[in-house]
């Protein structure tokens, strides 16, 4: 077998890299915010939101992509206004491909972060607030950078979720080529047709590598940041 | 002058305390578990007591009746904890820098210079706070307090998790800190030798 890339493969390499990288920075703002209010608040229906933050997770992916669909499509209440206002559409546009990943990875995001935020002794927060920092500035210069190796682990999970996204994408922004044909679409797609079986392996392979660099990159700078946090 | 008189419950436990500083320095003595930690975190504002009052010079920093209380970042209130606390993932001049930060003060230069020399902290200022003494974090934790520009300082305990060869290293800087500055000093301790040493008054706090 050849273990040259065809065009279309790296297409769907490029794309899925893109996906994820999207996907991950545009959840990581809400999701801290989240992770935040879950780990310091107490409030009523915390419970709820928790679990509506966690329904990804357990509904199968299909039924997430169908509701995405039925809301932000063209047709969609949220689709609909969106392309009115701004003309902007997530519908079979790799956007899409990235809100449903975004989405799907959301929950291992916001629950790495509060974990890790959850884990800030906050004597330091108290020190910082006598110090005259206002709630605000204690969060960004005390709670932040503390809870960093934990935010780099769950920025690191959520990317790779995002890569692996199947379900619920190929529901809400469908298989194409090009724009929201995935690794993992494409994967799929090869092993469907005669004689893609070549490419289907490359395409497996090229996988595997990348999930195994993400996870050694995270070790890497999740060690660095605790190592600058805590070093002499 | 600070002015207190404030108390607060935790079910059955009572702490409460009304005093006011008169000289410079104002020794809080009571015996471990009188709840004087609390107190101290009551007027830097870091605990909302139940009931009472607290005012610093003429600015009311808390008043149960009127419902007033000033967030612990507007207090002005320097506060040296029985643990240092200084930021782990900050070297000790940005430990010392930070208050000033906040604050948005202006870089002080002599004043710096001065605090630093005063405390004998100026080999340090590259270092982490893990690579420290205790009574190096103990004597950065007091410049970094008194470089916010606090209008008081609270002493909670500083020697009390310092053994015998650190606290004898310590001691002569809290001397010079009590004659080098006006600061006024509130220091809290349960160790009535060292409330005689460093102050004039003491106030005397009982578990209840």
């Amino acid at each position: 077998m050849e273990w040259v890339f065809t065009p279309e493969e790296w297409q769907a390499v490029r794309l899925s890299l893109r996906i994820a990288f999207w996907a991950t920075l545009s959840a990581l703002l809400p999701a801290f915010a989240v992770a935040h209010v879950l780990a310091r608040r107490r409030f009523v229906g915390k419970t709820l939101l928790d679990a509506v933050i966690h329904l990804p997770l357990v509904i199968p992916p299909v039924v997430t992509g169908y509701l995405l669909l039925l809301a932000f499509g063209r047709k969609g209440p949220i689709g609909a206004f969106l392309e009115r206002v701004f003309g902007f559409t997530f519908a079979f546009r790799w956007t899409g491909a990235a809100l449903a990943a975004a989405i799907m990875g959301f929950p291992f995001l916001v629950r790495a972060i509060r974990l890790s935020i959850e884990a800030v002794d906050r004597r330091y927060e108290k020190a910082a607030a006598s110090l005259g920092a206002s709630p605000f500035w204690v969060l960004l210069t005390v709670t932040l950078p503390l809870a960093l190796p934990g935010l780099i682990a769950g920025m690191v999970i959520c990317f790779a979720k995002a890569l692996g996204e199947f379900g619920a994408t190929i529901t809400f922004v469908s298989n194409i080529p090009g724009e929201t044909q995935t690794l993992s679409a494409a994967i799929y797609t090869y092993t469907q047709v005669p004689n893609g079986d070549a490419q289907a392996l490359r395409l497996t392979a090229i996988s595997i590598v990348i999930a195994l660099l993400a996870l050694i990159a995270s070790e890497w700078l999740a060690r660095r940041a605790t190592e600058r946090l805590h070093g002499r | 002058m600070l002015k207190v008189d404030v108390e607060k419950r935790y079910g059955a436990k009572r702490i409460a305390a009304a005093f006011e500083t008169a000289g410079q320095v104002t020794a809080l003595f009571g015996p471990s578990g009188a709840g004087k930690t609390t107190i101290v975190e009551m007027i830097a504002g870091l605990v909302t007591p139940d009931r009472g009052r607290v005012t610093l010079g003429d600015r009311v920093l808390f008043d149960a009746a009127r419902r007033i209380d000033v967030p612990a970042h507007r207090r002005r209130v320097g506060y040296v904890f029985q643990d240092a606390r200084l930021f782990p993932h900050l070297s000790v001049a940005r430990n010392l820098n930070y208050g000033r930060w906040m604050r948005g003060l202006k870089a002080d230069r002599a004043n710096e210079n001065r605090i630093v020399e005063m405390l004998g902290i100026g080999a340090l200022l590259g270092r982490r706070p893990a690579g420290l003494s205790g009574g190096e974090r103990q004597r950065v934790a007091i410049g970094r307090a008194l470089l916010s520009e606090p209008e008081i300082l609270l002493l909670d305990e500083p020697l009390a998790s310092l053994d015998a060869a650190r606290k004898d290293e310590v001691l002569p800087y809290l001397d010079r800190l009590r004659t080098e500055t006006r600061m006024p000093i509130v220091y809290v301790t349960h160790v009535e030798a060292e409330a005689q040493r460093l102050s004039a008054e003491s106030v005397r706090i009982d578990g209840s």
